[in-house]
């Protein structure tokens, strides 16, 4: 058997058991793996133009606007409702849609259900493709074509959750036991029939979850989207911050913390019933 | 239809009442959220833009995007992003490992546990924009401020994550370890470091691609990386300038999470 390069350069250690065998112990492949990432750290050092002394000298300013976050303006309250209401229904309106488009791109992408490759390969490089947008830049772009306000949030988050529930689903449908399935169409039932009751059941759990699972998610990303004029609270935290109104920004913040915390609470519990 | 099947599908319990009391309340969020939303089709700008993008998309800049000298061009570009997703990687995995330990309620006491978890939840709900405005204050606009915000917060996530392989460590090899008398030492190097460190480096992976996505919206307040270039293309109508830094953008996370994935795998598999 031909030795791969590092074991070639790194002799293995061989031991002579008792009864006359050898063993190899290959050398360990660590110092390798940490060399390359501490080249690369340098490297990405030398880019970013790192500078820890900064760090010391001027990294009050950053504790100076945390503590000014506090206590938070309290009168500040009645603004934040509105938008914060935008970016929840932009992000439930657009997780729903989401999902929902997801369930026919899952289906055509895999290939246990629709047997035909050339299909299933576009709509999984489609559904690849759209994942590596970062939803802010599908926000920007949106806000182009659609204007500003809530509808490019709603459009952005759409997008990014087709794209992440339909690849999630197209690999969980993928792995489906296809033997049920095959049961009972012997056993006399339809296709539809037989997919209704041996395919759905065992898909439909995990696609509720991850739904719910994306729509935490997106409550986040829907809270940075008016950054680019997408809509949503959003907005206010860039106009805050533009304002250097920092007592404002620490109470959008609270705010936000508390319904992230209360959506995700609630997200987790049909999620634990669901499995 | 068979009717040994009809009777076994008939078992089924009748959760009727429950699924329509949830159907109701999720068609009244719709509603409700359709009344939220101004929905607004394309108006005459906009699909001009949109098809201006995809002629951008199609016709990009090839001599912005094969540009591989230092200054400006999408490759170094693209180089300074992945060098701000991969030092704030390295800083932030590091800075979880102490976090992670004082979030294991195996390690520290239960009060510990929650403070620092809350201390955690705390840190993760501020979104990275405001992090990088806040740290551009400290450092600058620039790379150096994307790479703060990024080491902050991958924290969250990556400390999570440790604590349940920390959670999940096989106490078996450590009894066995000690019945047949290693010290203190032997234990941590050869019980507990070969368990974590493959996983912990797993971890450290799977949050590098998402940090490389994260590090591209940077750019959008000034922190570094492909977004600002993206959004000055934008805002100044330059399709196809446009056009080359998503394909690069597209190309470059594509490769990396193939990657990443490949590399994850043979960590998982030893």
């Amino acid at each position: 058997m031909k030795e791969p390069i590092y074991d070639q350069i790194f002799k293995p250690k061989t031991y002579t058991l008792s009864n006359g065998k050898e063993v190899k112990q290959r050398a360990s492949r660590t110092p390798l793996v940490l060399l390359v990432v501490l080249l690369v750290t340098v490297l990405s050092w030398e880019a970013t133009n790192v500078d820890l002394s900064a760090l010391r000298t001027r990294g009050y300013q950053f504790v100076i606007i945390l503590t000014d976050m506090f206590p938070p303006n309290l009168n500040f309250l009645n603004n934040i409702w509105g938008p914060l209401f935008d970016t929840i229904q932009m992000s439930l309106l657009g997780s729903i849609a989401g999902a929902l488009l997801a369930i026919p791109f899952a289906l055509l992408s895999s290939s246990n259900i629709i047997k035909n490759r050339i299909l299933n390969g576009f709509f999984k490089l489609f559904l690849s493709i759209l994942r590596t947008l970062p939803t802010l830049i599908t926000a920007l772009i949106a806000t182009f074509v659609f204007g500003l306000g809530t509808m490019a949030g709603t459009v952005a988050i759409f997008l990014f959750t087709l794209s992440y529930i339909g690849k999630l689903m197209y690999e969980h449908i993928e792995n489906v036991d296809m033997g049920a399935f095959e049961a009972h169409e012997s056993m006399g039932l339809s296709k539809v029939q037989a997919f209704r009751y041996a395919i759905v059941p065992d898909v439909l759990p995990t696609y509720l979850s991850v739904s719910l699972y994306a729509f935490e998610g997106n409550i986040r990303y829907a809270a940075i989207l008016g950054y680019v004029g997408a809509g949503g609270v959003g907005l206010l935290l860039d106009e805050r911050l533009g304002w250097r109104d920092y007592p404002s920004v620490g109470m959008v913040l609270l705010i936000l913390m508390v319904v992230v915390f209360i959506i995700e609470r609630i997200s987790e519990y049909f999620r634990m019933k669901l499995t | 239809m068979n009717k040994a099947v009809q009777l076994q599908l008939d078992k089924e319990p009748n959760r009727k009442l429950y699924l329509s009391t949830i159907a109701a309340i999720l068609i009244a969020l719709i509603i409700w959220s359709f009344m939220g939303v101004n929905i607004t089709g394309f108006d005459q700008r906009g699909t001009q833009i949109a098809s201006n993008i995809f002629s951008g998309l199609f016709s990009p800049d090839l001599e912005f995007l094969f540009d591989f000298t230092s200054g400006g061009g999408v490759p170094s570009l693209l180089f300074e992003t992945i060098a701000i997703a991969f030092l704030g990687t390295v800083f932030g995995s590091f800075l979880a490992i102490p976090i992670s330990f004082l979030m294991s309620p195996s390690i520290v006491s239960r009060p510990v546990a929650f403070v620092t978890r809350l201390v955690v939840i705390f840190i993760r709900t501020i979104p990275s924009l405001v992090y990088g405005l806040m740290f551009i204050r400290v450092t600058g606009p620039g790379p150096y401020a994307g790479v703060l915000t990024m080491s902050l917060t991958s924290i969250g996530m990556i400390s999570r994550l440790y604590v349940d392989v920390i959670e999940n460590l096989d106490r078996g090899v450590l009894e066995a370890m000690t019945s047949m008398g290693c010290t203190t030492y032997q234990k941590v190097r050869y019980g507990i470091l070969p368990q974590l460190f493959s996983s912990f480096l797993s971890v450290t992976i799977y949050r590098y691609d998402m940090n490389l996505r994260d590090a591209t919206i940077l750019g959008l307040v000034g922190a570094g990386g492909i977004g600002a270039p993206l959004i000055f293309a934008m805002r100044s109508y330059r399709w196809s300038e446009v056009g080359s830094i998503l394909i690069g953008l597209v190309v470059l996370i594509l490769a990396v999470e193939i990657f990443s994935n490949k590399l994850r795998e043979r960590l998982v598999n030893g």
